[in-house]
């Protein structure tokens, strides 16, 4: 794309601004920033992705991914406001389960151990298992509040903390998988996923598009899953004391 | 440990704290329960009836003082064990997701046991309601069925304290009579019972010993 065409789609926000201006839906000033913003921050990604793609220092890749982990920890960690030491527990489970991920890529030659890989396979990752995370916080902290009538009441039988909050967290947890289990049902009968797309344009075959596409989709569900799992667990103690106390989150 | 009572509570206080106001439903509170005692507790609404309910079981702990349960004191106990024993029926019925027959079960299955069905369908000849019932979705029930499904949940565990927050308040007078005398006849064979009225009849009816609860301070009478 030439770089007058890359001018030009700025053209789509103007569309989407006007339309705001006319309807009244005072987004227009929103729309700025964040066109600004998202200018900024991925031309600045670009350049220090050429840079560490040029160099291949070990390092600068593990501070790029210690970077996107933070970023990916602390706006995860804001849906779960109240909850103790929140950050620590997201920042964990992400970490977790991006280099697990990322382990059997390699190991099982899924993925090829160079900086043009690794780096956007594990944004894809990490920025997954922040969606994941952000999702089953939601619903944690949602149902923590609407149930806690039946969880003080399954105390009061003799349940143990973690049985008193099983269905909290299988709930929890299925709608945290919701999203990525809907979106393997209609992959590509819905719509082509961004990668695919990407690599299509930039002129790989369709072919060996679907098998990086399936690569991402399939590796999705599985972090889906341990975020869920991991995070839940991690979590769900301290709606209660020691005693088998419920206790809430603020 | 050799104590006469199943139950002591001494010198009980409890607060509680929100940003712009503090409560104090217990003060001081000093009372025992014997073994068999069947003991009503009235009060008006806001006097820490329920309050004291939920220390008795340690779903919260006291600010000051202790409680002992057979001689030795409750954070001695393990809590869920503890539960079973001295078993708190809250006031509103809140029943698990599923059938009649998956709440019955509930207590049994948290320690890797099942209840048979004839022991299902006597717990619900217990609180009056017919034995096919056992398969019902518990959204099928109406208020008052749930309530007498709570109370046949909780008659289960055959706990040795049955503690009982106004359980009769959401049924009909016949319900009413029904359920009294079936918690009367778990009485007499030798559980103790601890049940929170606002009716002065119904205390008349049940208890021997009344537990007056006003402004944080309990007193002890005999029923009239």
């Amino acid at each position: 794309m030439s770089t007058l065409a890359t001018i030009m789609t700025v053209g789509f926000v103007f569309i989407a601004m006007l339309l705001s201006l006319r309807l009244k839906l005072k987004l227009e000033r929103d729309m700025l920033i964040g066109t600004i913003r998202a200018i900024i921050q991925l031309v600045a990604i670009g350049y220090v992705l050429e840079f560490v793609f040029s160099s291949r220092h070990p390092l600068f890749i593990a501070c790029i991914l210690l970077i996107m982990l933070l970023v990916a920890a602390q706006n995860s960690a804001k849906r779960g406001d109240g909850i103790p030491y929140i950050f620590v527990r997201v920042f964990f489970t992400i970490m977790v389960v991006a280099a697990g991920t990322l382990a059997m890529m390699l190991a099982f030659g899924m993925l090829q151990w160079k900086p043009q890989s690794v780096i956007p396979i594990s944004g894809m990752v990490i920025g997954n298992c922040m969606i994941v995370s952000s999702l089953l916080l939601n619903q944690m902290k949602e149902k923590a509040a609407s149930m806690r009538e039946e969880i003080l009441v399954a105390l009061s039988l003799g349940a143990t903390s973690r049985q008193a909050s099983e269905r909290l967290i299988r709930e929890s947890i299925r709608a945290g998988m919701i999203p990525i289990v809907d979106a393997l049902k209609t992959v590509g009968l819905v719509q082509l996923p961004g990668m695919m797309t990407g690599l299509i344009i930039a002129g790989t075959s369709p072919i060996e598009a679907v098998r990086y596409q399936l690569l991402i989709m399939f590796s999705y569900t599985a972090a889906s899953a341990m975020t869920s799992i991991i995070l839940g667990f991690l979590v769900y103690p301290t709606l209660f004391t020691r005693a088998h106390q419920y206790i809430g989150w603020k | 440990m050799g104590s006469e009572f199943i139950l002591e509570l001494q010198c009980i206080s409890k607060s509680y704290r929100t940003p712009h106001h503090r409560s104090t439903p217990l003060k001081n509170v000093t009372a025992n329960v014997a073994n068999g005692d069947f003991i009503i507790i009235t009060g008006p609404s806001g006097t820490g009836k329920s309050t004291l309910f939920r220390l008795l079981t340690r779903l919260e702990e006291p600010d000051e003082g202790q409680i002992l349960y057979l001689g030795k004191p409750l954070f001695e106990w393990h809590p869920p064990e503890l539960r079973q024993k001295l078993h708190y029926v809250f006031q509103a019925p809140v029943l698990f997701p599923g059938t009649v027959a998956d709440n019955l079960s509930y207590s049994a299955r948290l320690k890797g046991n099942t209840l048979q069905t004839e022991e299902m369908e006597d717990l619900l000849r217990r609180v009056a309601l017919p034995q096919n019932y056992i398969s019902r979705r518990i959204e099928e029930l109406s208020g008052g069925e749930k309530q007498r499904v709570n109370i046949a949940r909780s008659l289960s565990l055959a706990p040795d304290v049955l503690l009982l927050d106004e359980p009769t308040s959401a049924l009909d007078e016949k319900s009413a009579k029904h359920i009294e005398s079936e918690i009367k006849a778990y009485h007499e064979a030798g559980h103790t019972v601890l049940w929170i009225t606002h009716s002065p009849e119904q205390a008349k009816r049940l208890g021997s010993i009344l537990w007056r609860l006003k402004d944080g301070l309990l007193e002890t009478e005999l029923v009239p």
